[in-house]
């Protein structure tokens, strides 16, 4: 293969923009949580748990934790983008920071599960 | 006419001599006249005439001075010797590859500047007169094509030094928007086109040192964001 530098793989603009949106979601979430948790008293296990048990907090926690793995899948590529400039090695890390990055999604989704 | 001596430390490196780089410190007598750090650089080639630096219209129209002072980016024509503090220490603009002292190869750079085909692309007859604009879609144009293409602000931006052969650099996409926002271009799907991907625009990490350093006062990260909001534009 010849060693030129290719570049053209038109897909920066939905991955800038999906890091910004999630950044909002987390964001939102992180600050209605602060809140909501300010206003109770004797915060506990049990009433952690009713807290985290409740429709809006199971739904809105998932979409949380979808956003944080997306974010971060945008965030740590980056980053093999940046450092890691054999393709092999690069391609593997890629593979390996996804598989990751399902896994915990997979984790988070049945801890909610649970509840 | 009152004299002072002012104390350099200045990278110095001449590949056909030295095995490697080393900072030489030298004086130099400056008096009340010399205004710029050009002046004191010229009186120092005088003292030492090894010494190499770029200069050539010394009022910052050309941008060929541009080297790293005190750890900073920008033109020695428009530095106020009295604001430097002692010593000065002068540095090859950062991230390319030295030629000789202060003087750096410029291929990469200008490599990515050609790569957003800076110059108009209309496919229209030329009319008898000029291309019409009105003074508001010219007024989009202020701001972009003020730039004299030194590198101040590609070589201080860390996208640039980790990847020069792919990101477009402040410099040259700053000249993109400015042929993107020109209403008589006819180009701009193909413009965007050819910097939507994920290293040619989107390297840029908003660090914003472009702006800290540039020369004549423009804002390349306010153009790239243009750029991102033309791009979204056209994909919703």
């Amino acid at each position: 293969m010849v060693n030129k530098i290719v570049v053209g793989a038109h897909y920066g603009l939905k991955d800038w923009l999906a890091q910004r949106v999630t950044a909002v979601v987390m964001a939102a979430y992180t600050l209605i949580v602060a809140i909501l948790l300010l206003g109770q008293e004797n915060l506990g296990y049990a009433s952690w748990r009713a807290f985290m048990a409740g429709g809006f907090m199971r739904f809105f926690t998932f979409l949380f934790v979808v956003c944080l793995i997306w974010h971060v899948w945008v965030g740590v590529r980056d980053i093999w983008m940046d450092y890691v400039t054999p393709t092999g090695m690069r391609l593997a890390l890629h593979v390996l920071t996804l598989l990751a990055l399902v896994g915990y999604l997979g984790w988070a989704a049945s801890i909610l599960w649970r509840l | 006419m009152t004299t002072r001596t002012m104390q350099f430390k200045i990278y110095r490196y001449d590949p056909d001599r030295d095995d490697k780089p080393y900072m030489q410190d030298i004086s130099v007598e400056v008096d009340s006249t010399d205004r710029k750090l050009l002046d004191a650089l010229v009186k120092l080639k005088a003292k030492d005439d090894t010494i190499a630096f770029r200069r050539s219209c010394r009022e910052g129209v050309c941008g060929s001075d541009a080297v790293n002072i005190n750890g900073r980016n920008g033109l020695a024509c428009l530095t106020d010797l009295k604001d430097l503090p002692e010593p000065v220490t002068l540095r090859p603009l950062p991230g390319l590859p030295v030629i000789r002292d202060l003087i750096v190869d410029m291929t990469q750079f200008f490599k990515q500047y050609h790569s957003i085909k800076p110059y108009l692309i209309n496919n229209d007859p030329p009319p008898e007169t000029e291309r019409l604009q009105s003074p508001e879609e010219r007024d989009e144009l202020n701001g972009v094509y003020e730039c004299i293409l030194c590198a101040c602000c590609s070589t201080s931006c860390p996208s640039f030094w980790w990847n020069p052969d792919k990101f477009v650099g402040p410099a040259g996409l700053l000249q993109a928007y400015r042929f993107i926002a020109d209403t008589r271009d006819q180009a701009t799907s193909e413009r965007l086109d050819n910097l939507e991907d994920p290293y040619r625009l989107f390297r840029c990490h908003t660090i914003m040192n472009c702006v800290d350093v540039c020369p004549k006062g423009l804002n390349p990260t306010r153009a790239i964001g243009k750029i991102k909001d033309m791009m979204v534009k056209r994909a919703i």
